[in-house]
């Protein structure tokens, strides 16, 4: 490539001559300094006329201001909870029942969308016609419908259209489907389901051990160990022989009908159901993308370089596909997995008591709409934040060293 | 394993018997007939299009081909994943784009193969690995990243990375032709060295006719998928036969 006369410009070290330097308004930096002081100071000007002229309104309508309320019993009750909650308990709790609950839908939609798209993205790239062409429609529907036509398809779709408890579907034994949501069994309390979770654990320590002592084994003997075979059978395993040991139980709190409703066994409700469906397909859409496009950013040199020195199919994928991948894949995943977050205070709009929701009913019962709007923000604040920082810190661990 | 039986020292280190490719249907190579002996240096050369990446990335099956037989040290390339494997493991490959591991730190870039597929002890790879890097005179690079080095840096690591399976045969696809001008001389003096001090088998599509006629035995001259004309450097240079191979060298004499 010819290099352009004009484009080389001034290396380091080179003076400049006199009559060349720019003019003071035209250097970058002064330029910064004076932006830097403008913003600031329309800024300034924004908070001191907005916080004078609430005080004054404020005051003219006799409202409190400060966090006095919190300690105030509540009085509403909320349709869902994690923890105990009763309307006499404090707004704090009820703001903290509220907490809780976006962070269920915020946690557990982050890992199925996670699952959901990068199986979707993946499909994308797959050699067979029909599963690549049905996860591109999937992709393409998904992500143009907004996030919330898509709550209320689910929700309506719930509510409207499974029938009533009487007339459950019933998929698999001790799971019903209706109108007020998914019922499912839970495990009774047994001796034997003690033994297997605590051997899990075992387990999942010992795993840790084996593979630390394989890849050191590795090291210094160049054998090779079937790391993950061994370690599924340790994880997996020793639960299952440690409840075979105890006997084998097989019982079951079931939900069953009794009345107009169900009793027992564990629930989803219809609104979460609908929020947390409705979060998961549209958020694996994006997911898939990123994905598939993470996985096309590897060149196909690096497959070639990789299977020219022997290694086979599966290594290649493992040690060299994946972890290039990765690299492309995180940062986008990182504002995915914060659009989760954010996208859940949607639930207001199907009636999911998320802190939203709750810190909305409280600023209506309180009128202090300032203190319930600043807890709303502080607490996606938080969460968002927690989360930004966990992927910086593992996007900065697996980043790529450059020149 | 599907290691070969001990071939006779006189058999052909690599054999093509009439190898044919298409690309729908369009003929890549066309009945490609070609022996190579143990230790041969061969230089491959033609126009841009004319195959001769296809048919060197057939030798370790990069490229399938569909028609005729390739034999490597007596190991016939077929569907059989473990003779592919087997070939692919005394085969080592260098690009006319490097194709480092960016992730990898040179060093690990070395020690993977010998790892993962000799299953090597560490210590021991790591020890192969300084040794090749001394061989391609960048030692002290060993713990940066590739993205840290120059392009002649990175293609002579590249070399050392194929060199570390121990190859018996080394493909070269256009080692120099993605370098900056003052760097293909470091990447050739490295090649030509490999050449003088091992008897690997070598085989090297490229322009660069002072590394041809200092290192070859064999010019092999191809053109529309097929070997047109072959013979030693100095003739191949001198007295060019074939009508096609006088016009491609006065083309790139030219420059
Ligand atoms: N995957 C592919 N699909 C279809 N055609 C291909 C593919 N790979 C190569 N070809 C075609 O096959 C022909 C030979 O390609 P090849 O890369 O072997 O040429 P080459 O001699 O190495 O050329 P160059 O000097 O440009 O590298 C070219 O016409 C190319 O367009
Ligand atoms: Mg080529």
């Amino acid at each position: 490539m010819a290099a352009q006369p004009g484009e080389t410009g001034a290396t380091a070290g080179t003076p400049i001559p006199k009559a060349q330097r720019a003019v003071f308004w035209n250097d970058p930096r002064v330029r910064g300094i004076f932006y830097q002081i403008i913003a600031v100071a329309l800024i300034g000007g924004a908070v001191w006329w907005l916080a004078s002229n609430t005080i004054a309104n404020l005051n003219a309508r006799n409202i409190a201001t400060g966090f006095h309320f919190l300690g105030r019993e509540a009085g509403f009750e909320i349709g869902e909870n994690l923890i105990d909650y009763s309307p006499a308990d404090t707004y704090f709790r009820a703001l903290l029942v509220g907490v809780l609950n976006t962070l269920r839908v915020a946690v557990l939609g982050i890992i199925l969308a996670t699952l959901v798209g990068t199986i979707i993205g993946i499909a994308r790239l797959s050699k067979n016609w029909l599963i690549a062409k049905l996860a591109s429609i999937y992709v393409e529907v998904v992500r143009n419908i907004p996030l919330i036509l898509q709550l209320f398809f689910w929700y309506s779709l719930i509510t409207e259209f499974l029938p009533g408890p009487r007339d459950a579907l019933n998929p698999m034994p001790g799971v019903f489907l209706s109108n007020r949501g998914l019922k499912f069994p839970l495990l009774a309390h047994e001796f034997a389901y003690d033994l297997a979770l605590l051997l899990f654990a075992v387990g999942l320590i010992a795993a840790v051990v084996v593979g630390r002592w394989a890849t050191k084994r590795q090291d210094a003997t160049g054998r090779h160990f079937p790391t993950i075979w061994v370690n599924l059978g340790l994880i997996f395993g020793l639960p299952i022989v440690g409840w075979l040991l105890a006997g084998a139980p097989l019982t079951f709190n079931a939900p069953s009908l009794q009345g107009f409703n169900f009793v027992g066994g564990a629930s989803l409700s219809p609104e979460f159901s609908a929020l947390l469906l409705g979060l998961v397909i549209y958020t694996a859409g994006f997911i898939a993308e990123i994905v598939r496009s993470g996985i096309q950013a590897v060149g196909k040199g690096q497959t070639e370089a990789s299977l020219s020195l022997g290694l086979t199919k599966g290594q290649t994928l493992r040690l060299i596909v994946m972890p290039q991948a990765l690299r492309v894949i995180v940062p986008p995943m990182t504002s995915q997995y914060l659009n989760i977050t954010k996208n859940s205070s949607l639930a207001v709009a199907i009636g999911f008591p998320d802190i939203v929701s709750v810190a909305n009913t409280t600023l209506n019962q309180t009128g202090q709409a300032i203190e319930g709007v600043a807890i709303i923000m502080a607490v996606f604040l938080t969460i968002s934040l927690s989360i930004a920082t966990f992927m910086n810190w593992y996007n900065k661990h697996i980043a790529l060293v450059e020149r | 394993m599907a290691t070969a039986v001990q071939q006779p020292s006189d058999a052909p280190m690599i054999l093509l018997e009439k190898v044919n490719k298409w690309y729908g249907d369009f003929h890549v190579l066309t009945d490609i007939d070609l022996s190579v002996k143990r230790g041969e240096r061969i230089v491959i050369c033609g126009p841009s299009g004319s195959g001769k990446s296809t048919m060197i990335r057939c030798i370790n099956r990069l490229e399938e081909h569909q028609a005729g037989r390739i034999v490597v040290d007596g190991v016939e390339l077929t569907n059989d994943v473990r003779k592919v494997d087997a070939v692919r493991r005394d085969v080592g490959m260098v690009f006319q784009h490097f194709n480092l591991f960016p992730h990898l730190t040179v060093l690990q870039n070395l020690t993977l193969a010998p790892i993962w597929v000799r299953k090597t002890p560490k210590a021991e790879a790591e020890a192969t690995a300084m040794k090749y890097l001394e061989r391609v005179r960048i030692p002290e690079q060993a713990n940066k990243f590739p993205g840290q080095l120059s392009g002649g840096q990175q293609q002579r690591v590249a070399i050392a990375r194929a060199l570390c399976i121990n190859p018996k045969v080394m493909l070269f696809d256009e080692p120099t032709s993605a370098l900056d001008p003052e760097m293909v001389a470091e990447v050739l003096d490295v090649m030509i060295k490999l050449a003088e001090e091992s008897n690997v088998t070598m085989l090297c599509v490229t322009h660069e006719m002072g590394f041809a006629r200092s290192v070859a035995d064999r010019v092999i001259f191809m053109d529309r998928g097929q070997i047109v004309e072959q013979n030693t450097p100095e003739e191949f240079f001198s007295h060019p036969q074939n009508e096609r191979t006088k016009l491609f060298l006065s083309q790139i004499l030219a420059h």
